[in-house]
């Protein structure tokens, strides 16, 4: 016992010359304002070798972003040490820092300057030697295929391209550790392959290790190590495989036969007690949960599959979380929709463009929604998906062709179509300032609702979205998660027949996406035409019918099903909606050029 | 449906609601609103005057008879004036003012008393220092008034001089406090109900709430109508406090009508709020909207005839200032405030402002609907 204590104090003493980067029982406490303390990290404990790729998933505010900030020395931990290369650091340590490579969240390229000019800015910032530097640059942008864009302003570009040149500035001056907060969110599958693709390259030619927190867990699987945090704590920590391996056994296929669309029978499966987890994928429905052989349970006629890293995520959060998440699932939005005939399109467009100056963003494009769908516009970065998105809302006029929403057309009456549609934007976008009673109050006189109605509605919208507990804070400093909550709730306060979400589940951990896509569930069932933009493809599956907009044209119209058969013309290859969008989408880019 | 029923009315109040609470939520904000107001009007009602209060002055008494001594004395006995150096002889006089020693020099010559004895005119030398011409002049015209009051004395032997009447009107005793003052009313409320309004449309733009705001079934005459209301109330209640200290403070008595005052003043931010908003429309952000403001602000203060009088401007300014809504402001607050001056008489500077209102509201609209 003693001995082995002493090597252990040992090995403490002295790091081993391989590792490039330790963490040992990294604790950060915040204080709030009202004087209560926060534990954002509690003994957080990591080892970097150099060239290691490392991810940290975590459902929100688990202290993902503040451990990078840690290493990254922009914030000092409360307890524990940080060693690079064998020397110890904490906050700001210039002669390891310029070692270091961080891309925040939300990282700072100036939009009014050009690509080389940001490029040029970021070799000044980080002292790169004027002599290397068109050589460094030349293989950044080759890497990243933006050397016919150095002239166009950051600003302009797609949000992929964006992320991109983000991540070339990052490393102009190359690092020893990359950090990488979260590059992938708002990123379309086409951009986020490349992404990765930059990384691993760079990767394999200089040994750098990489640090990348990301609410993909298909990304984290292809990571050497993973690290689940939740509420600051590490619940788990290791290979992909070996986490998979905690559901072995539990992760299950059930097939959803028709007419049950493989949503509702999700929904029916998440109520069942021996179900753990349920999630659409490919027609079917993965399921996370303990078959019982001698009960008639509902996992009988499912078919046990190998697991995978979001199976053992899910079921390592519900443990934790336990009857938290089941409240917040059971919530559902009650919202009476005027009857209308399932036959008729509640949105239709007809041959609708729209040009900007000489650019055409969207270039006639028709097609139609139906009562009660759920109605997925996918599309790259660019790919004038917004536009459309933004035409549909009323917020931007067509340039030619008819739109009509709820039967009313857009074109000529926009205010009469608002009043029939819900709106929820991709970023935060209500009254920060305000109180949550304050906005809701506020969109509530904004949607003309008066009296007895008003109250009643904003009653029960608090209480389908649970924020009794949150009327009186400002919107601004509510949790994400929250604020994606209070969003949801405005664009519900007028019972809309159409609800229109752009985005809502970029940046958000599989949990909370489960329970969105629950209430989207209820509301379609409930008669609420749902369209919705998003970039998880795997999401696409939960929707009746999807479109693909490529370079402002229709690339692809259908059901989940039909997008897949048709995908697999392409390329047999394909199983899941990830894979059909990326053939289908270079299908029709090589047959334009 | 019927919910949906709606009058225009209550949508303009449900923004101008939000407004406020937008204004006023922060206590900082609120504070922001009211203490630089005090802070400016105490500053240019007490530090902001062209009143002397002390003339350091230099004798050169050549005549050294008793009607000169009595002119000094009159020059001693007011309580302006303070010798500080008596000379000898005139070659003292460009030192003395060089050095500034004295803002002005009375030169009695020799002969002065057989002067006025024979009823002849008696030349009294008054030498200024110039260099401020403001002050200067001011100190002269105060030299002058006690010479004048001597020779209309007795002991000026009741001399015929030649005296020009100089009379101020509605400010008799010249106090610069008395036209800065009421001026401010119109004037202190421009620069932060220009930046409100600046910022209005513009913050919105930038966080992404505007979007928001537009999907709902507002239409955009009621979310700038409500946009537009809170601003002018800002205004509204910052000339008030400017009222407040002018009557309370300074003391300077109200001549004209309350009503008057405030429907000028009303007319005069509904002006100015049609510029912010219509800035607030084109900027795309709220530092555009910020910079443009400041651009603007400058040019309309001193376009204004509020600091130099617009007569001494040359003549292609003298016309700009005729679309500058600061100029009718102040010009209608000086004279509704000093003179009383009745509706018929403030109606050729209430139109062109009510003009302008118009004019910006047309803008903003235009600007706003583009955008949409």
């Amino acid at each position: 016992m003693e001995q082995a204590a002493t090597t252990e104090q040992k090995r403490q003493k002295s790091p081993t010359m391989t590792l490039l980067f330790e963490a040992q029982k990294i604790g950060k406490t915040f204080t709030r304002k009202n004087g209560e303390t926060i534990e954002a990290l509690v003994d957080l404990s990591l080892k970097l070798k150099p060239g290691s790729l490392i991810a940290l998933v975590g459902p929100d505010a688990s202290g993902k972003t503040t451990f990078l900030r840690i290493v990254a020395g922009l914030l000092t931990p409360s307890s524990g040490s940080l060693h690079f290369d064998g020397q110890s650091y904490a906050g700001q340590c210039p002669k390891v820092l310029s070692q270091i490579g961080y891309m925040p969240q939300k990282f700072g390229l100036y939009e009014d300057l050009t690509v080389q000019e940001n490029l040029d800015l970021y070799a000044d910032l980080k002292n790169v030697p004027r002599a290397s530097r068109p050589k460094r640059y030349a293989r950044l942008l080759e890497l990243c295929a933006m050397t016919p864009f150095t002239q166009k302003l950051a600003g302009k570009l797609s949000g992929g391209m964006k992320q991109k040149l983000g991540l070339i500035c990052t490393l102009i001056a190359p690092p020893k550790l990359l950090l990488l907060d979260e590059p992938t969110v708002g990123v379309d599958p086409l951009s986020r392959r490349e992404l990765w693709e930059i990384i691993s390259e760079l990767q394999a030619e200089s040994k750098m290790s990489v640090l990348v927190s990301t609410s993909y867990l298909n990304e984290a699987e292809a990571c050497a190590e993973v690290l689940l945090l939740f509420e600051g704590h590490t619940l788990a920590q290791g290979p992909p495989l070996g986490l998979c391996q905690l559901a072995a056994g539990k992760s299950f296929l059930l097939p959803a036969n028709a007419p049950t669309c493989p949503r509702d029978l999700q929904a029916w499966l998440l109520d069942q007690p021996e179900v753990i987890d349920a999630v659409p994928q490919a027609g079917d429905v993965r399921v996370i949960g303990h078959r019982n052989e001698q009960n008639n349970s509902c996992l009988s006629a499912a078919k046990m599959v190998p697991p995978r890293l979001e199976d053992s995520f899910m079921l390592l959060l519900k443990q934790q979380m336990g009857n938290v998440a089941l409240a917040a699932q059971q919530a559902i939005a009650q919202v009476a929709t005027p009857p209308r005939s399932a036959q008729e399109p509640v949105i239709c467009t007809e041959h609708v463009s729209r040009h900007f100056g000489d650019f055409v963003a969207v270039n006639d494009v028709s097609f139609s929604v139906f009562p009660g769908e759920v109605f997925g516009l996918l599309g790259p970065n660019g790919a004038g998906k917004t536009t459309t998105f933004r035409m549909l809302c009323g917020l931007l006029a067509a340039t030619s062709g008819s739109l009509r929403v709820a039967g009313i057309d857009v074109r000529k009456t926009p205010a009469e179509a608002r009043r029939h549609i819900g709106y929820v934007a991709q970023k935060f976008s209500l009254y920060g300032p305000l109180s949550v009673l304050e906005n809701l109050e506020f969109f509530a006189g904004a949607y003309g609702l008066q009296g007895a109605r008003r109250r009643q509605r904003i009653a029960q919208v608090i209480d389908d979205f649970q924020l009794t507990d949150w009327l009186g804070i400002a919107a601004q400093e509510l949790p994400g998660g929250w604020q994606r909550s209070l969003a949801m709730a405005v664009g519900l306060l007028h019972e809309p027949e159409i609800l229109f979400l752009d985005e809502p589940t970029s940046g958000a951990d599989p949990l909370s996406r489960r329970i969105f896509w629950k209430r989207i569930a209820a509301l379609a069932s409930q008669g609420v035409t749902v369209v919705v933009t998003t970039h998880f493809m795997e999401e696409a599956e939960y929707c009746d019918h999807i479109l693909i907009q490529d370079g402002g044209i229709r690339l692809a119209f259908g059901s989940p099903a039909e997008i897949r058969a048709e995908a697999q013309k392409l390329n047999p290859d394909v199983t899941s909606m990830d894979d059909a969008f990326i053939a289908i989408v270079e299908k029709a880019r090589s047959q334009k050029s | 449906m019927s919910f949906l029923k709606r009058s225009f009315f209550s949508d303009v109040l449900t923004v101008v609601h939000k407004e406020l609470l937008m204004i006023l939520k922060d206590k900082r904000s609120r504070i922001i609103l009211v203490m630089p107001i005090l802070v400016q009007t105490i500053l240019f009602g007490y530090v902001d005057t062209y009143n002397l209060n002390c003339v350091e002055y230099a004798l050169l008494d050549e005549d050294k008879s008793h009607s000169s001594r009595l002119l000094t004395a009159a020059f001693d006995g007011s309580s302006i004036f303070v010798r500080t150096a008596t000379l000898q002889n005139s070659t003292q006089i460009a030192d003395i003012l060089d050095e500034k020693k004295a803002l002005l020099v009375v030169h009695i010559a020799s002969g002065f008393e057989r002067l006025l004895v024979n009823k002849k005119r008696a030349p009294v030398q008054i030498l200024i220092d110039g260099r401020n011409s403001n002050v200067g002049s001011t100190a002269a015209a105060y030299a002058q008034e006690i010479i004048q009051n001597f020779s209309r004395s007795p002991a000026g032997k009741h001399t015929p001089w030649i005296s020009i009447e100089k009379r101020a009107w509605f400010n008799p005793n010249l106090e610069t406090r008395w036209g800065i003052v009421p001026a401010l009313t119109a004037l202190l409320a421009v620069i932060q109900v220009l930046s409100i309004a600046g910022q209005s449309i513009a913050r919105e733009k930038e966080q992404g709430t505007f979007d928001q705001l537009l999907v709902t079934p507002l239409s955009p005459g009621a979310i700038l109508l409500g946009k537009t209301l809170p601003p002018v109330l800002v205004g509204l209640v910052q000339s008030s406090l400017v009222l407040l200290a002018a009557l309370w403070i300074f003391q300077i008595p109200f001549a004209g009508s309350f009503f008057l005052l405030y429907l000028a003043l009303l007319i005069f931010n509904f002006a100015v709020v049609g510029i912010g908003l219509s800035v607030s429309a084109f900027s795309q952000n709220m530092q555009q909207a910020m910079l443009y403001n400041f651009s603007l602000l400058m040019p309309m203060i001193l376009l204004s005839g509020f600091a130099t009088p617009i007569s001494s401007m040359p003549w292609g300014f003298q016309i700009a200032t005729l679309a500058n809504p600061v100029r009718y402001g102040v010009e209608l607050a000086q004279r509704i405030y000093l003179e009383g001056a009745p509706f018929s008489q403030i109606f050729p500077l209430l139109w062109p402002l009510a003009l302008m209102a118009c004019l910006g509201f047309a803008c903003a609209a235009y600007l706003f609907k583009v955008k949409l």
